[in-house]
């Protein structure tokens, strides 16, 4: 069964592990709270060590045939769009892997005009040489539209499912291929049938009660561990940012209880990864880094050609599906806006005096004969 | 019985072998190879720059003196034999020793070795002149059908990686170890030096050690205890530990018979 399946059942909700989860994200003391960061910090120590794995995104592009109500990109957004050519991406992985950078996330809004297969293809087979280890996250596609590019050299695969909570995903998600919710679900299975190594899920929180959304996420990571055993994965929790559009949050998780889900998470599965982005504050992320994360991003940048000015010459709005005139301007619209706007250097810096080791490279594209 | 550790054809004095993951820099660890007297050290083919680029984001290897250790490099990363050959190879073409930590573990979480893929990969690489030294499950057959391919050593785990579990493996172990025509090294699960003084009292040649040491708070003083549990306990197979009985027994046990004879 996949997990849609699952899922509708209700089943694995019972699992005692999701019950586990369910109880350690139950209002708590502050002594408990601090008690569940010990052991998480100590669990994520022996597991990943002492270090931070640091990936960057690069946004390929912000058009969009979906309708979504929280997000920048949403094509009923009167905004700024573009797509990057091969050559400007390329330009934008050199800037990041002068950064530093090994591990780049090529991320892109869902328009199967300017984002095809083969688009996405090129761009991997273009960048290849250049960045050892390349995820996506884009619109979810068949098993069979993904094995090419695992095949090229993508590595990993991210999908968030937003809001597990079907009914308001359906409210959210009004038009476009995004609606539907069971497709979106079950995507990182059809990654992992098509060879993703490193499997990625999330939530966004904002959208709906943050408790379900957790134990979702809990019963998520679990069906996966069990039928998708050969990918290490990895369990985000981005917190809904202010964006184009204007939208706001319907439910908030606050920063104490973003602690508590994420200790919860890293005791009840000690072994996958956590990822932590530039939407949050700084304070916020140099005070978990060392209590259960495993991989950082840094110096982002949500638009496409944000990094070296890529594309801004055709910048240009969409109307119903149609690229209009290119009218210039100085940059494309971001997907959302970041809250740590400190360089990578200086994350990197700050890592080290937590105790914690930047790693950039920790994947061969040997591995998988791309190179 | 010589104090050296034969692997191959070279002799080594020290019987602990160091990992270098996990370190909270590579500066640390370098002074904690340095700390635990070791003179092996494992390094993922995957954190390191195989291009010949000198990647200084990607440098670990700086800071391991091949004069100084034999660079053992490993797989890992490698789900499939297939996957694990290719990286030997690859890393033998760069320049590093044709010496090979076989790790092929599919499963990212608990990095467990498979059997099937790690003797078929064994198999490849010992025919192409590699010295390969396999990690493994506390399997005796298995233990045994690698060394019928060629192998090295073999590295049975003591419990899975990064567990701090200590030898849990025992019985297997010592079955491992009683039919033994190579060194056999315990590797993973040693989390305190008495895990690892116990590993060569029970008979083992020698132990790989990374997270203790790694994620210790102190990780050069960590090596450096390692290091001396390691000594100590070779020095007392060396010197004839007693058998154990289950028993008391007095000192002179035929002493009462004979006198009143």
């Amino acid at each position: 069964m996949t997990f849609s399946e699952t899922y509708a059942a209700g089943e694995c909700l019972k699992s005692p592990l999701v019950q586990r989860f369910a109880r350690l994200i139950e209002p708590c003391s502050d002594a408990t709270i601090q008690r569940m960061a010990r052991e998480s910090s100590a669990l994520t120590r022996r597991h990943f060590g002492k270090t931070m794995r640091l990936f960057a995104p690069i946004y390929l592009s912000n058009e969009c045939i979906n309708s979504c109500s929280y997000c920048g990109f949403s094509r009923e957004n009167a905004i700024l769009r573009v797509t990057l050519e091969l050559e400007e991406t390329a330009r934008e992985a050199d800037h990041l892997v002068k950064e530093g950078y090994r591990n780049i996330l090529l991320v892109a809004g869902e328009h199967p005009k300017f984002v095809s297969g083969d688009y996405l293809l090129r761009t991997i087979e273009r960048l290849r040489p250049m960045v050892p280890s390349l995820s996506l996250e884009v619109a979810p596609m068949e098993t069979e539209e993904y094995a090419p590019l695992v095949k090229a050299g993508a590595d990993g695969l991210v999908v968030y499912q937003e809001t597990y909570h079907a009914e308001t995903y359906r409210e959210m998600h009004l038009t476009g291929p995004k609606k539907d919710y069971a497709w979106r679900l079950d995507c990182p299975e059809r990654a992992y049938a098509a060879g993703f190594r490193r499997i990625g899920i999330g939530a966004l929180f904002g959208l709906w009660k943050w408790q379900e959304e957790a134990i979702a996420l809990a019963a998520h990571l679990e069906h996966l561990q069990k039928n998708c055993w050969k990918s290490q994965l990895t369990v985000s929790m981005p917190r809904l940012r202010p964006a184009a559009g204007e939208f706001q949050p319907r439910y908030i998780l606050p920063d104490r209880e973003f602690i508590q889900v994420m200790c919860a998470l890293r005791l009840c599965f000690p072994h996958v990864g956590i990822v932590l982005s530039t939407r949050e504050m700084p304070e916020l992320r140099d005070a978990i880094a060392p209590l259960g994360v495993t991989m950082m991003s840094a110096g982002s940048h949500t638009e496409p050609g944000g990094y070296t000015g890529q594309g801004k010459d055709k910048l240009h709005q969409t109307v119903r599906g149609k690229a209009q005139e290119p009218t210039g301007g100085e940059r494309a619209e971001e997907q959302f806006a970041i809250s740590d706007a400190r360089s990578t250097a200086e994350v990197a810096a700050r890592l080290r005096e937590l105790g914690l080791e930047p790693v950039w490279k920790d994947w061969d594209p040997a591995i998988l004969n791309a190179a | 019985m010589s104090g050296t550790l034969k692997i191959a054809d070279r002799e080594f004095n020290s019987r602990l072998l160091m990992g270098t993951g996990k370190f909270s820099s590579n500066e640390v660890m370098r002074d904690a190879l340095d700390a635990s007297g070791c003179e092996i050290v494992t390094v993922a083919l995957r954190r390191a720059d195989l291009t010949g680029k000198n990647d200084p984001f990607a440098n670990i290897l700086e800071f391991i003196d091949p004069q100084r250790y034999l660079l053992l490099p490993n797989t890992s990363g490698a789900n499939t034999a297939e996957e694990a050959v290719r990286l030997a190879r690859l890393a033998a073409a760069a320049g590093l020793p044709k010496w090979v930590k076989l790790e092929i573990h599919p499963d990212p979480h608990y990095l467990l070795p498979d059997p099937i893929e790690t003797l078929k990969a064994a198999e490849v690489l010992v025919k192409e002149g590699f010295t390969v030294l396999p990690y493994i499950n506390a399997d005796p057959v298995l233990a045994k059908r690698l060394q019928d391919v060629g192998t090295a050593t073999v590295m049975p785990l003591g419990s899975p990686i990064g567990s701090n579990r200590g030898v849990e493996t025992r019985a297997l172990i010592e079955i491992i170890i009683s039919q033994a025509t190579v060194p056999v090294v315990v590797d993973a699960g040693i989390g305190a030096p008495s895990h690892a003084a116990e590993a060569l009292e029970l008979g083992a040649d020698a132990v790989l050690v990374n997270t203790a040491v790694a994620a210790a708070g102190n990780p050069v003083a960590m090596a450096r205890a390692f290091r001396k549990a390691v000594e100590a306990a070779r020095e007392a197979v060396e010197a004839g530990l007693p058998t154990q009985l289950d028993h008391a027994e007095a000192t002179s046990p035929l002493s009462t018979f004979l006198q009143s004879a």
